[in-house]
């Protein structure tokens, strides 16, 4: 199971996120902020429709050679020393974190700011297992002091005001004195930021997310403001990046076209303050003994000679890079394919009027906004968030903007008719539930299908309680996990119960 | 037994319906990583190098980090002083191995300069730049013992030395010095690229400075 959802409730969710007087005035700061930043910031850059362009094409082309472009950025991380792993969904995704952080008897894991261990449910899991994760973006951690999902996937906390986030500090951070002034937004910056560095440097794992991976040099990219998200990934031991398949590009020169498109598309700034690339752990030298003041006294050249031959001083002794799926592949060469060039910017949502009106709680899952009425359905079935498409007035703000030049109209419009031609079924499973009825309707055939399809599943599903592809109908498994077969059918199973009776 | 790995690249090749033979596929993505063709270069950073530094440091302004420009590396210990005077800030400074750094003549100033990486207790850093993009005002900084990376976050006050003749005009630029120094494909543990001191706009989207990183950025430009 992903992230808990409740799409499936989306207009008993909007119907009271509009009710909500304290929500739709907080919400008035998207629009306020980030709709006329964006605009200057792309007109500033006179070349910003090519741009556009030239990024399409760039994971177009990615898309096309996916396959291809990760085994060569596994290749280059192992070179560097890193270790790979492959999560088919969220579960094995927080599987393999787990024993990552087992591994070195974690207590506690920083997090930076990613909406992919979001998606797997990461933090409850991590949690119930017995290790601590701490958010360390401000806005993610205040909704992890409130229990609460991210609203708005660049501003986790938007759907708040500072009178609920300084109640949810006092109410949280006993440890201070009761009496202290809050009422200035700086002292709830700089409280927090005190409470977190305490916990920085205490983490034994660091884990983010991915804005980029780069084929050519095996390395992972994050974006932020704030620089949480690098002292989550240089302070620890281990530092555990997940990412999904789609945030491969293929070179240096490739991820810096993009780039230029983010931080504008974003917050309207032309770069963001921090964008880090990491490539493997710290690198080991002749010498590893750190940088004493007596080096001062030697000459520079010899230092130099000497820094050459020594490692880095800092950084993680680890560095583990977990790549899910969780459906994705299963839309690449068909009609949601463009989907995933999706560089999780926003700019869809904060153009979007009914964003605007319910803001992004009421979607159900992780992904609000037009991006997320396109994805969602896509990952976790049109059965449960077929109700997203429709929450969509056909104004094409969110395309115009979309720095991917993604046709999310188009997209959701698309899910729409599946819905209404196939009565929420996506059409592949109806096609096999029409076998079903055809076989069902003679039990000879059905008996003997059902037996030789088991076995088949039982060998591929081998040693996994499930299992989300399966050969031959992986448009079905995407929408459905299949239980692995117990080892005989219920025809079979009752055949032969009602004989020993 | 399949893998999830083996599960993951069939699937791939499943949706986009490649099989069998390809060679061709494989020489498209070797070339492209071979090539690493540029793509789109803004026009604003295709002028000389005396714009570029005008470019950069109005851009610098621009992220609110302040800027000051001297002659030479001997300069670099009194306008560090002179900076954390200036700022109310105690005279103390953590720096790298970098030898740019290290031939500066600290001994001339007040200065209380110890040597190494950070450990979270440090007020004041210095690192010295690999470059600095002027398209963005953006400081380009690689890791190594020279010029650790947690001096780039830890301290509340970050000090970057930038060398005049290190100021180029586009993000594209920084690739070529990077592939010298440590080969093609190759990269140091971290690059960090760094356009201002930290922030963040969590709290009702207002922006205020100094989130997690460091709440002030001065950058020293030398030799121009
Ligand atoms: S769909 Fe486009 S606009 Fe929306 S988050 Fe993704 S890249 Fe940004």
């Amino acid at each position: 199971m992903s992230a808990q959802s409740t799409a499936h409730s989306f207009k008993a969710n909007a119907t009271g996120a509009m009710a909500d007087a304290q929500l739709t005035g907080n919400l008035k700061a998207v629009r306020q902020n980030f709709i006329d930043k964006r605009a200057k910031a792309a007109s500033e850059l006179p070349e910003f429709e090519a741009l556009r362009e030239n990024a399409k094409e760039i994971k177009n082309h990615t898309l096309a050679h996916l396959d291809l472009y990760l085994e060569k950025y596994e290749a280059k991380v192992t070179a560097s020393g890193g270790y790979v792993h492959f999560a088919a969904d969220a579960e094995e995704a927080r599987q393999i974190t787990l024993d990552i952080c087992r591994k070195v008897g974690a207590k506690t894991v920083t997090k930076g700011k990613s909406m992919i261990t979001e998606e797997v449910g990461l933090n409850a899991f991590l949690e119930a297992n017995g290790v601590t994760p701490v958010e360390t973006d401000l806005g993610e951690y205040i909704i992890q002091l409130r229990g609460e999902a991210p609203s708005h996937i660049i501003a986790p906390a938007v759907h708040l005001n500072k009178e609920q986030i300084e109640s949810d500090f006092r109410r949280v951070h006993t440890h201070l004195d009761a009496n202290r002034d809050l009422t200035e937004k700086t002292s709830l910056l700089t409280e927090a930021r005190a409470v977190l560095r305490e916990k920085f440097l205490v983490a034994d794992v660091g884990i983010t997310g991915a804005n980029f991976l780069i084929a050519e040099t095996g390395t992972s990219i994050i974006v932020t403001n704030e620089g949480n998200g690098d002292l989550t990934q240089v302070l620890p031991k281990v530092h555990v990046v997940m990412a999904s398949i789609e945030k491969m590009v293929p070179t240096l020169e490739d991820v810096s076209q993009i780039l230029r498109l983010l931080a504008r598309s974003a917050t309207g700034q032309e770069m963001s303050v921090y964008t880090t690339l990491s490539t493997g752990p710290r690198r080991k030298g002749a010498f590893s003994s750190e940088v004493d003041a007596g080096s001062r006294e030697e000459n520079a050249t010899k230092k130099e000679a000497r820094a050459q031959a020594r490692g880095d001083v800092d950084g993680p002794e680890e560095y583990h890079v977990i790549i899910l799926d969780n459906g994705r592949s299963a839309m690449l060469g068909g009609e949601f394919q463009d989907m995933l060039r999706c560089i999780r910017c926003a700019a869809c949502m904060n153009h979007c009027p009914v964003y605007h009106q319910i803001g992004g709680h009421a979607y159900g899952w992780i992904y609000p906004g037009p991006m997320g009425s396109v994805l969602t359905p896509s990952l976790i079935g049109v059965d449960e968030a077929g109700h997203l498409p429709n929450a969509s007035t056909f104004c094409g703000r969110c395309e115009s903007v979309c720095p991917m030049k993604i046709p999310l109209p188009k997209m959701m419009r698309h899910w729409r008719e599946r819905e209404f031609e196939r009565n929420l079924n996506p059409a592949i499973a109806r096609y096999g539930l029409g076998l079903w009825a055809f076989f069902a309707r003679r039990p000879k055939l059905y008996a003997l299908s059902t037996r030789i399809a088991m076995k088949a599943m039982r060998l591929l599903g081998r040693g996994k309680g499930r299992f989300t592809w399966l050969l031959g109908a992986s448009a079905w498994t995407k929408y459905r996990d299949f239980a692995v077969p117990e080892g005989e059918t219920f025809q079979a199973k009752w055949k032969r119960e009602r004989g020993v009776k | 037994m399949t893998t999830s790995r083996d599960n993951l690249f069939a699937s791939i090749r499943r949706s986009l319906h490649v099989k069998g033979d390809e060679r061709l596929r494989a020489g498209i993505v070797e070339d492209r990583l071979d090539r690493a063709p540029k793509g789109i270069i803004p026009d604003r950073a295709q002028i000389d190098a005396p714009a570029k530094l005008a470019l950069l440091l109005e851009k610098l302004v621009g992220v609110q980090a302040t800027t000051a420009v001297l002659a030479d590396y001997s300069e670099v210990p009194a306008a560090v002083a002179d900076y954390l005077r200036a700022n109310n800030l105690p005279a103390t400074l953590k720096r790298g191995d970098d030898p740019r750094l290290a031939a500066c003549p600290w001994d001339k100033t007040a200065l209380d300069v110890s040597v190494g990486r950070s450990d979270g207790g440090d007020l004041n850093a210095i690192s010295h730049a690999e470059a600095g993009i002027a398209e963005t005002g953006t400081m380009a900084l690689i890791s190594g013992p020279e010029n650790p990376t947690t001096l780039n976050f830890l301290p509340d006050n970050h000090i970057v030395v930038l060398s005049a003749t290190d100021v180029v005009g586009d993000l594209e630029a920084i690739w070529p010095r990077i592939r010298a120094k440590y080969g093609k494909g190759e990269m140091p543990r971290t690059v960090n690229f760094i356009t201002g001191p930290s922030r963040s706009g969590d709290i009702e989207q207002t922006i205020l400075l100094g989130a997690h990183g460091p709440r002030r950025l001065h950058v020293l430009i030398v030799g121009a």
